[in-house]
């Protein structure tokens, strides 16, 4: 581990920082809002030789997409990202990216979709490729997009994965935020991630075909292996953390948690808010309420087993989620925890607080506010209802 | 595997997920010859040589190239991928294509 400056950077040029690291050979984008600073700062590190790779602009981000699959099977490692409306527009590629089994790293910028225009903070963007057969993984913090980067990749190119990985990072409040980074050294990088290895890159000598039509008769069977590679990315994940917290000294999970261990009542979340909940659950700790809180850091493949662990010794929980499935039965985080605790038999009341839609802010008072409904949830065994819209005037 | 053994196991259901080639990536193309689809057929072009004119209206609008151009400009159908889809009979100008059970 080489000793590297403490840096203080904004949210969007760390994570230019680590893909440069990273060393990719392309990068394609469309630039235009909803892009952030992450591909500006790219095409910088290209312009001024900072970088040797390929920085493509594309017509669009469906096209943008569509380049780093190419270039993915092509053999380069790949890198884009974007925000809300562009990842909606990528929609059809998402899924050919993840079917097609092409590694690359895409940064989500967590916006809001239209209508009404917005570009603010919410994960309905990624949520919308939820079931797309990516590996989404959540950062907390500017440290853990800049961490997370380096990990997407690595997993992403595993033998048993080789699926395009997503990292998700809350606009604004992470992207637009300058925090202080501790990086990696280049040489580190370099260990770390090695050039990449692909055993299905196109090769001029012995075609293959790509992109075939699969009619009912094989489809699903193709669709299993994607189930299969997805779910294999859980366990290639600890792996990939281990060896990452050798060059870092930081080492991730599937989640992060603050006095989880013995709470009674716990407040699930993913991305930044996770922060703000932490500093509230300390404050009300030294009052005595028993609360714990855990940041998903990763949402798919979704860490069932490692977050059994936690909700068994709980009494209560609350999910928090900032995006919604209308006419469903709560927000997509939620959904998935009370599946959790059901076919684990778990039998704990569990609530939803959907919040900060359209980037609606989040205030500590607001974190204390949810964190000591958790606890009365698990003081009286249960809630008053099954989902609140949070903060909402009615 | 050779395209003919692979599309063979295929055709068969002889496969498991595991062995079919990751995300359909074919190692060995092309395999669509291999796939005889005149078995989609109900019924096929039949010529009636006697009638036949060579203009070549057939072998210009068939779709799937089954219909075979001799020499001497003469056609014949290839029921190997022939669909039946019936405009080769439409098009043919004196009525010398029947559509039949074949």
């Amino acid at each position: 581990m080489a000793q590297v400056q403490r840096l203080a950077i904004l949210g969007d040029e760390a994570v230019a920082l680590a893909v440069k690291q990273s060393n990719v050979d392309v990068i394609a984008a469309y630039p235009i809002t909803p892009q952030t600073i992450i591909v500006e700062k790219l095409s910088e590190y290209v312009a001024n030789g900072e970088l040797d790779a390929a920085f493509i602009q594309a017509e669009s981000e469906h096209s943008a997409l569509s380049v780093c699959v190419g270039a993915g099977l092509a053999g380069a490692r790949v890198y884009t990202s974007t925000c809300s409306q562009g990842l909606a527009l990528m929609h059809e590629i998402v899924y050919a990216a993840s079917s097609m089994r092409v590694p690359m790293v895409m940064t989500i910028v967590n916006r809001s979709l239209n209508a009404p225009l917005n570009i603010h903070c919410e994960h309905g963007d990624v949520m919308a490729e939820r079931d797309s057969g990516w590996v989404h993984l959540f950062a907390t913090s500017v440290q853990e997009a800049y961490d997370l980067t380096f990990i997407a990749f690595k997993l992403s190119e595993h033998p048993d994965v080789l699926l395009p990985v997503s990292v998700n990072m809350d606009a604004f409040i992470l992207s637009h935020s300058i925090e202080p980074l501790t990086p990696i050294s280049d040489e580190d990088a370099a260990k770390f991630l090695p050039p990449k290895k692909y055993e299905y890159e196109i090769d001029f000598d012995n075609p293959m075909t790509y992109g075939t039509m699969a009619l009912p008769d094989t489809y699903m069977e193709f669709k299993m292996q994607l189930k299969e590679a997805v779910e294999n990315a859980e366990k290639v994940f600890a792996d990939v953390v281990e060896e990452y917290a050798k060059i870092s000294g930081r080492k991730y999970w599937y989640f992060n948690s603050y006095m989880a261990d013995d709470a009674d009542a716990l407040v699930i979340v993913l991305g930044s808010t996770y922060g703000t909940l932490k500093t509230a659950a300390k404050k009300l700790r030294e009052e005595g309420l028993k609360v714990g809180v855990l940041g998903l850091t990763m949402f798919r493949p979704f860490p069932e087993k490692q977050l059994v662990e936690v909700l068994r010794n709980v009494k209560a929980v609350i999910v928090m989620d900032r995006a919604y499935s209308y006419g469903g039965l709560g927000g997509p985080l939620y959904s998935d925890v009370v599946a959790t605790l059901y076919r684990n038999g778990i039998r704990i009341p569990a609530k939803n607080v959907v919040y900060g839609l359209g980037g609606r802010d989040f205030k500590l008072d607001e974190a204390e506010a949810v964190l000591r409904m958790a606890a009365q949830g698990a003081r009286e065994g249960g809630f008053d209802t099954h989902v609140q819209w949070w903060g909402v005037k009615a | 595997m050779s395209a003919k053994e692979l599309v063979k196991k295929a055709e068969k259901g002889d496969f498991t997920y595991k062995t079919l080639p990751m995300a359909a990536m074919i190692p060995c193309p092309p395999t669509s010859p291999e796939y005889k689809t005149g078995t989609w057929r109900v019924t096929g072009p039949v010529i009636d040589q006697n009638k036949c004119i060579k203009c070549l209206l057939c072998w210009v609008y068939c779709p799937d190239m089954a219909i075979i151009r001799e020499e001497d400009d003469s056609v014949k159908v290839d029921y190997d991928y022939c669909k039946g889809c019936g405009i080769c009979s439409t098009v043919c100008p004196v009525k010398a294509i029947s559509m039949e059970e074949v």
